[in-house]
């Protein structure tokens, strides 16, 4: 009894796997003591601000920065004619292209970079800003990616005139960018033309932004005594920056620092490098003086990284009975002006090929086309950068679509497809192997807990009488995501394979320091690693610190974004902790005079087996670490761990949305929202469940309101908050969360990440919902998002406004 | 993001707001709360060479009942509408209207006064003063002067305010027996400008209606004196009948401006609706 109690009292101090310890983040964000980057102040330091064009597609025909250099306070306005013996008027993109850092005679989206204004302060730099004189001559634009593959649409990069050939392929066209295929085209085709019954739908996933609610924004600061270029940046990835600058700027990664301080934010919005930070950068190596650049809000939703813009037409082959026999899928992407995706380099599409979802098809072939049109760049995020989102989004659409042809329960035709528990793990016909899933159990549970059948049957009456003012819609999903980019044989950024790492330092005292290559911007790694290491090294979380995001003391690492922090980063971590205390079995062994095999490990120490009173904590072992190891091995306790999985993780997740809907007004409420998520282990269940609220809350946005529209010249509308939907508490609805375990066999302790799994389950849930409030007057799809106004148009066209 | 230089001034007694307004012309603003012209001037669509603040003037202030009108300080705000016991048990209305106004920060922040004489649109307290047949005191260089809120709207941005004027006071009838009154509000999320939105005051007789005003927000070139679609429920029990027409009759004058909040067609049938949200909600109310 006592030996439990003390037991007990020893876990609970380690705060280990499955411990909802509380943020050690927090304390500091919620007293405002977080440190971003635009709480960075230095001596000296100056401020620049972006000219940007007006005009979607224009040549520039003069610029004149005569006044803005003399206005007081201005110390430079750099435009493409100052980059170029620098050569860095233009910079590779992470997706193989190139993009303009200023605008190089030419503007091709609104609100391009055209000139950077460095004065001693914001203020100034904008009022500067605006005495900076450009002569455009506006040419037409074209924001449809459809009309931009037209024979005599405007050429859009007339730089790559005569290139046929791009980073991913032939080029078909002026604006086409990539034809990226996978699948057996034949196989398929043939399914489609034997089946009993295909379906086809036309999709669009729309243009949106994550919206993080710190905007990007760096500051450089060039030592030329030293030759040491440090800079402070919002970055997702600071090493991959620091690569990237090195390649930029002729610096040696060893001179190159790039911090990234606390964020608040990423979503994919800060995976990329803008011209913003090359500009900062640039400024600041040409004043010797320290620049900082920071986004505003509305610049922030209208140039850099946006997310989606996926047209796409999905195609189902099915039995009678619904079981599916084969998907096809044609996408027509729209990159923007510039391809600045970051996806890996041998797939262009990212993980879109992981379309054929949680289900059993034999046959299936997707191709995609990149477009350039004249529209800002980007294409990473957002919470989910390798448009699984939108694969997502396809398949959970096309089996609605085919449930409804063949009038079958929208839960029953996922039942008859379901790839089983016993099929794990599956090799999807699109050539990803599916590592572990148990989708049916999650299913059942769900419908259990909404009371499915009262639901539909609720429903069934609502219907049946005409005068009911509103409509009320059930969505199904039960996705599959794929996360943890990536094995390095298929994954890279920049010829980089990506791996991630971590390095743990234990101490004399027996507290710990790890560094990771990863980075958080609310994720909470600093909480959650920590309980890795307690779990895998016997070392309490509390005394652990966990640093992030300085390439400088971290060890090189691909970063955060693609929920890969769990999957990759925290399998080195585990893996790094568990060379520690394998390096303290021995030292324990040499202190207690045994072989280190007649040791076991027990939470915090290591004891003799078959005699449990000897043993030795870990805090006694790092002690000894510096002052007495066994004869031959070095001192100190320390481990480093480079993770190349074997394999991406895939998370999976069943939803129920309820949706009530007023017929005259297009008015939604969601009645009730049931996420059951399964990450596989579940390091810290607070933290899931918030990472879970936050992606849901997303997808709701997503779903319900975001839109980056534009108008026929190529103006961005909705570029401000005023407009673009960020959901306050009040819009939000009550989420109800719960879990299945189905733990990743590959990954050192078996989990798998979760923050994407709500976003990219969501959304396509939220569709369900609002397409079946309609679906009985024959409405398989409308496009999101589901603002009052687009369901009011959808309700007037069957005659419900009346 | 970062406005134009402009000068500050923050007087602290009326007779120095006007001396000022007189001196600067064209090239002064008058700083009420805010939150309309600094985002305004944030973005450089505005750039006053003088920003007038009038948040010290004290007699800008105040809530009271005179000669059976709630008279209100123009530079009262919202919260402070929200918080008048006065308010709530005179003009309910105006409670439920500041309560839909923006979110509870700009709401310690933003006036009645400021909301009313920017003459925008989409500004929600304009209609609810068509509705309470408010009157506005307008004072200058001249003295003072009353201008009721049915004469005191002209279009965007433009109202019977003569340059160099400051409004002071905000003068609502305190309605009789027998009124109810709601507005009615839809728009996309916290904080967002109405997609559409009716404000309603009925007075019922013996079963009947015996006066009704109908005013409307976002809908027009500015706030809108549904006067027909309130005349059609003179006499009538408004009963689903009378509520349809006067909402048809209300939808008949908007001319509303398409944007992401949706086209003519949506506001001006999301018009009606509110029309017919808000007298349901208000003849509920009547006592």
């Amino acid at each position: 009894m006592d030996t439990n109690i003390e037991t007990h009292a020893r876990l609970e101090k380690l705060e280990g796997i499955g411990c909802s310890r509380k943020r050690r983040e927090d304390p500091r964000f919620i007293q405002g003591k977080g440190n971003y980057v635009d709480d960075i102040k230095l001596p000296g330091m100056l401020s620049g601000v972006m000219v940007r064009s007006p005009y979607a597609h224009a040549k520039i025909v003069s610029i004149d920065t005569s006044k803005a250099k003399a206005h007081p306070g201005v110390h430079a306005v750099l435009t493409a004619e100052d980059l170029k013996p620098l050569k860095l008027h233009w910079m590779p993109t992470l997706a193989g292209d190139v993009q303009a850092v200023l605008a190089d005679g030419r503007v091709s989206f609104q609100n391009q970079e055209v000139a950077f204004v460095v004065a001693d302060d914001r203020y100034t730099a904008a009022d500067a800003a605006d005495l900076v004189e450009v002569e455009y001559e506006e040419l037409p634009a074209v924001v449809d990616p459809f009309k931009a593959l037209a024979p005599d649409a405007p050429v859009i990069r007339p730089d790559l005139d005569g290139k046929n050939v791009g980073a991913h392929g032939a080029r078909k066209h002026h604006n086409h960018i990539f034809n990226w295929q996978i699948g057996d085209k034949d196989k398929t085709d043939r399914a489609f033309a034997n089946a009993e019954v295909t379906v086809k739908q036309d999709m669009l996933y729309p243009r949106v932004h994550p919206c993080p609610l710190e905007t990007c924004g760096s500051v450089a600061n060039y030592d030329a005594i030293r030759g040491d270029l440090t800079v402070w940046i919002t970055s997702q990835a600071p090493h991959v920056v620091r690569t990237v600058v090195g390649l930029l700027s002729s610096i040696p990664e060893s001179k190159i620092r790039i911090i990234s301080p606390d964020i608040g934010g990423g979503f994919g919005n800060k995976v990329g490098v803008y011209p913003g930070y090359v500009c900062a950068i640039v400024a600041s190596i040409v004043l010797g003086r320290p620049v900082k650049w920071i986004e505003s809000r509305s610049e922030n939703l209208t140039t850099t990284a946006f997310a989606r813009d996926y047209w796409m037409t999905g195609e189902l082959a099915a039995d009678k009975n619904g079981k599916i026999r084969a998907l096809r899928v044609n996408v027509t992407a729209d990159h923007g002006a510039f391809d600045a995706c970051a996806d890996p380099t041998k797939w262009p599409a990212g993980m879109f090929h992981v379309c054929t979802g949680s289900y059993d098809i034999a046959n299936a072939h997707v191709s995609v086309d990149g477009v350039y049109t004249n529209k800002f760049p980007g294409g990473v995020a957002y919470r989910c950068s390798f448009r699984v989102t939108e694969a997502v989004y396809l398949i959970e659409r096309m089996i609605d679509v085919l449930a409804q042809r063949l009038d079958i329960d929208k839960a029953e035709i996922r039942r008859r497809n379901f790839i089983q528990a016993e099929q794990f793990p599956y090799l999807s016909p699109l050539g990803l192997e599916f590592d572990s899933g148990n989708y049916a159990p999650a299913l059942e549970r769900v419908l259990e807990a909404v009371d499915y059948k009262a639901l539909r049957a609720e429903q069934a009456a609502l219907r049946a009488d005409p005068n009911a003012p509103t409509l009320m819609g059930i969505g199904i999903t039960t996705f599959t995501e794929i996360v943890g980019a990536g094995p390095s044989k298929n994954c890279d950024i920049l010829g980089i394979g990506m791996f991630d790492s971590c390095e743990i330092r234990v101490h004399p005292d027996g507290s710990a320091i790890a560094r990771m290559g990863s980075i958080s911007q609310g994720q909470g790694h600093q909480t959650t690693y920590a309980q890795i290491i307690a779990s895998e090294a016997g070392i309490a979380a509390s005394q652990i610190a966990v640093e992030e995001g300085d390439t400088s003391t971290a060890p090189y690492g691909l970063g955060t974004y693609g929920s890969r922090s769990t999957p990759v980063a925290g399998a080195a971590t585990a893996r790094a902790a568990r060379k520690i205390r394998e390096k303290a079995r021995k030292i324990a062994a040499h202190l207690l005079e045994v072989a280190p095999d007649d040791l076991e490990f027990d939470l915090d120490q290591f004891k003799v087996k078959g005699d449990p009173a000897r043993g030795k904590t870990m805090k006694e072992i790092a002690w000894a670490a510096y002052n007495n190891v066994p004869e031959g091995m070095e001192m100190g306790l320390e481990a480093v761990d480079y993770y190349d999985p074997p394999n991406f993780t895939f998370p999976f997740g069943a939803y129920v949305c309820v949706l009530d809907i007023t017929k005259k007004t297009g008015e939604t409420k969601v009645r009730r929202f049931y996420a059951l998520d399964d990450c596989g282990t579940r390091i810290n269940p607070m933290i899931i469940e918030g990472q879970i609220h936050g992606g849901l809350t997303e997808g709701f946005a997503v779903a319900m309101g975001q839109e980056l529209p534009y108008d026929e010249q190529g103006n961005v509308l909705g570029g401000t908050l005023m407009d673009y939907f960020l959901p306050t508490s009040q819009e939000t609805p009550h989420w109800e969360t719960d879990f299945t375990v189905t733990p990743s066999p590959h990954h050192p302790i078996g989990a798998k990440g979760v923050a994407e799994s709500p976003h990219v389950g969501s959304i396509p849930c939220f569709s369900s919902a609002m397409v079946d409030a309609f679906a009985h007057l024959g409405t398989t799809h409308f496009n999101m998002p589901y603002n009052s106004f687009r369901v009011w148009q959808h309700a007037k066209s069957l005659g419900l406004t009346a | 993001m970062i406005p134009r230089p402009f000068e500050y001034h923050a007087p602290s007694a009326l007779p120095d707001v006007i001396a000022l307004l007189d001196k600067y012309g064209d090239e002064a603003k008058l700083l009420a709360g805010g939150h309309s012209l600094l985002p305004m001037m944030k973005l450089r669509f505005a750039g006053p060479a003088h920003v007038i603040d009038l948040r010290k003037v004290a007699s800008l202030k105040g809530i009271a009942l005179e000669g059976g009108e709630i008279r209100i300080g123009a530079m009262t705000t919202e919260n402070e509408l929200i918080f008048s016991a006065l308010v709530a048990e005179h003009v309910p209305l105006l409670v439920e209207a500041a309560r839909q106004i923006a979110d509870p920060q700009v709401r310690y922040k933003g006036t009645i006064g400021g909301d009313i004489s920017h003459g925008d649109p989409g500004n929600d307290h304009p209609a609810v003063m068509l509705a309470l047949d408010a009157a506005f005191v307008l004072a200058g260089a001249g003295g003072e002067r009353v201008v009721q809120a049915a004469d005191f709207f002209l279009g965007t941005f433009e109202t019977a305010m003569a340059p160099g004027e400051v409004m002071t006071q905000i003068r609502i009838p305190v309605p009789g027996p027998g009124t109810g009154a709601a507005y009615a509000k839809l728009k996309r999320k916290t904080g967002d400008y109405a997609t559409a939105a009716a404000a309603v005051v009925l007075r019922m007789k013996d079963g009947t209606c015996a006066a009704a005003r109908i005013g409307l927000t976002n809908v027009g070139p500015t706030a809108l004196n549904a006067h027909d679609a309130a005349q059609a429920l003179l006499g009538t029990a408004v009963d689903e009948a009378a509520i349809a027409q006067a909402a048809a009759k209300a939808m008949a004058i908007c001319e509303p401006a398409a944007d992401l909040r949706g086209d003519e067609e949506y506001k001006t049938a999301m018009a009606g609706q509110m029309v017919e949200r808000a007298l349901r909600l208000a003849l509920s109310r009547v006592k």
